[in-house]
């Protein structure tokens, strides 16, 4: 009964668009899809620096190199913030790692392709950006107030890497044939993954139509796929490039772009840990993760050994 | 002189240009992530030091820009330290590795500011507000590693003692330091070892760190154009986009 109640004030606060904070109630169910959306969000954040990074030593100018390691440097600032919103759901940033590293938790799964030239660092800011503040801007809007608050803030940034990344693609488009080549290889190769990142559709996604009523999702995967679509051919026409898809085309009664059915069968595929880079993304991470372990150990002996001189003085 | 005013500015420029290369390397291994974000903050500030010193080589050159002394610019041309050239071994390296160069830069550009050289005091101005941060973190980290567990202090040790020799090189006056000190443009190298050997000593003990006889070490130094083994790889890495593609721009 007393649940019940709670339940029932919990939901008024939701319809309201009062924010959940860190110590109210919640239902622990709401709890849980936040850790696991919220740590998802982060771990896709810190993975996300791999493909770029593989390319920061590599950036053809003294621009290009400055500001990809800018934005690599604001994925990990996002994913400190998302880490810290996580944790005031009471669990800590060691065990989200744990879980990761387990395979228990995951990341967006476009990260498990590979950066093979100059383009990608244009097509992943474009594209996969482009594709995570859609979403990112109607996450703003979570019931969750800390979740929401580090969305106002990534928000701001994630819009200069996707100019960071459109950029790359106009230099590209406008320069040498092969230049201009390169752009259009890429195009056809993040298009696809970026369209999944979605993830699927309404009618088959697990955690939708509760994740709406508590307002933890603001709108469904399909209504951002397709603002997504709509906003990125235009961009994409602007470019003078053609997007791998013979059935793209406009829809004039309903003002969007229509478009192929998605090959799930590779996006399940690559979920489940047989993309080309899953195994490369965790390895790399645990390395450095069990590298690192002798360093934080021994930044814990020192701040115990500098905390205890302070007691005794 | 203006060639030794180039020579100096390449100096500068290549030696935070190929350390900030080392840091981008380490991108997203860092034991932390918050160490992640700030050893990329240093990487940033480095890179953007390299570009104002490489920028002002270029116009005192003429016919060339940054992005050319950068990128097409063959391997015995550059003048960066033997120091920065030094690979990631291990967190320890990364960090002794900085610190050394955190000290030299703290007192460099300290000195830099009396530059009569009005480009040089004015790069040296923006860039010892970062060098002062830079410093406080390595400090910090030095402290933490050779304080912390004996395996941490093994480590920072060792990576003390390997890169000690190419300290050899920070303090050894060529015919460009002793044109720039003629000039008023900048100190002697042998002129700041004092200060930096104090620096260095005084955190090194501080941290239970023994310090390590000096070497001499070599003959010719990355500042006269010979450089170590590692270069040639850093360099191919860096280069390969402008030289696959010669008539592309970025």
């Amino acid at each position: 009964m007393e649940n019940e109640r709670k339940l029932e004030e919990f939901q008024q606060k939701i319809d309201a668009n009062i924010k959940i904070e860190p110590k109210d109630w919640m239902p622990e169910k709401y709890r849980q899809t936040l850790i696991r959306q919220i740590s998802q969000h982060a771990h896709s954040e810190i993975i996300g620096m791999q493909p770029e990074g593989n390319w920061l030593t590599r950036a053809p100018s003294l621009r290009a190199k400055k500001i990809l390691m800018a934005k690599i440097q604001d994925e990990a600032g996002h994913g400190l913030y998302l880490y810290c919103a996580a944790e005031t759901l009471g669990v800590k940033r060691e065990q989200f790692l744990q879980w990761l590293h387990e395979g228990k938790a995951k990341y967006s799964s476009v990260f498990n392709y590979p950066t093979l030239t100059w383009a990608d660092m244009g097509a992943v800011g474009w594209l996969v950006d482009g594709a995570a503040i859609v979403n990112q801007v109607s996450l703003q809007g979570t019931s969750y107030g800390p979740y929401s608050r580090a969305m106002v803030k990534i928000c701001m940034e994630e819009s200069f890497h996707q100019r960071q990344g459109f950029e790359i693609m106009v230099q590209l488009a406008k320069g040498t044939e092969e230049q201009k080549q390169m752009a259009q290889d890429a195009l056809n190769r993040w298009w696809w993954p970026s369209i999944m990142m979605f993830g699927p559709h309404d009618s088959e996604s697990a955690h939708s139509n509760q994740s709406l009523k508590w307002k933890i999702k603001r709108e469904s995967n399909d209504e951002l796929r397709q603002r997504y679509i709509n906003k990125t051919i235009e961009q994409g026409h602007h470019l003078g490039l053609t997007f791998p898809d013979p059935n793209l085309k406009f829809n004039e009664e309903t003002k969007n772009y229509d478009y192929s059915p998605i090959d799930w069968d590779e996006f399940w595929n690559v979920v489940k840990g047989n993309g080309p880079g899953n195994k490369l993304r965790i390895n790399h991470h645990i390395k450095a993760h069990e590298d690192g372990k002798w360093v934080r150990e021994a930044a814990k002996a020192y701040s115990k050994k500098i905390n205890l001189s302070k007691k005794i003085a | 002189m203006k060639d030794e005013l180039i020579d100096y500015c390449l100096r500068l420029g290549d030696s935070s240009l190929i350390l900030s290369h080392r840091i981008a390397e380490y991108c997203s291994k860092a034991p932390i992530l918050e160490e992640d974000l700030a050893i990329t903050n240093v990487g940033l500030d480095l890179l953007g030091q390299a570009e104002n010193f490489l920028n002002y080589a270029a116009k005192l050159k003429g016919n060339t820009t940054a992005d050319l002394l950068t990128f097409k610019r063959k391997e015995g041309d550059f003048r960066c330290l033997h120091l920065v050239q030094t690979p990631n071994t291990d967190f320890a390296f990364i960090l002794a590795r900085q610190f050394l160069m955190d000290c030299y830069h703290q007192i460099l550009f300290s000195q830099l500011l009396n530059s009569k050289d009005e480009t040089i005091s004015g790069i040296s101005k923006k860039a010892i507000k970062e060098v002062k941060y830079h410093l406080d973190r390595s400090i910090d980290w030095i402290k933490r590693l050779g304080l912390g567990t004996k395996e941490s202090n093994e480590r920072i040790q060792n990576a003390i003692n390997d890169l000690w020799m190419y300290t050899d090189e920070l303090f050894k006056d060529n015919s460009t330091d002793l044109s720039m000190d003629n000039n008023k443009i900048a100190p002697l190298s042998s002129s700041l070892k004092d200060e930096w050997s104090e620096m260095v000593v005084n955190t090194l003990k501080d941290s239970e760190i023994e310090v390590p006889e000096d070497i001499y070490y070599s003959l010719k130094y990355g500042k006269d154009g010979f450089h170590t083994e590692y270069l040639g790889y850093i360099l191919a890495e860096m280069q390969h986009l402008p030289l696959l593609y010669p008539d592309a721009s970025w």
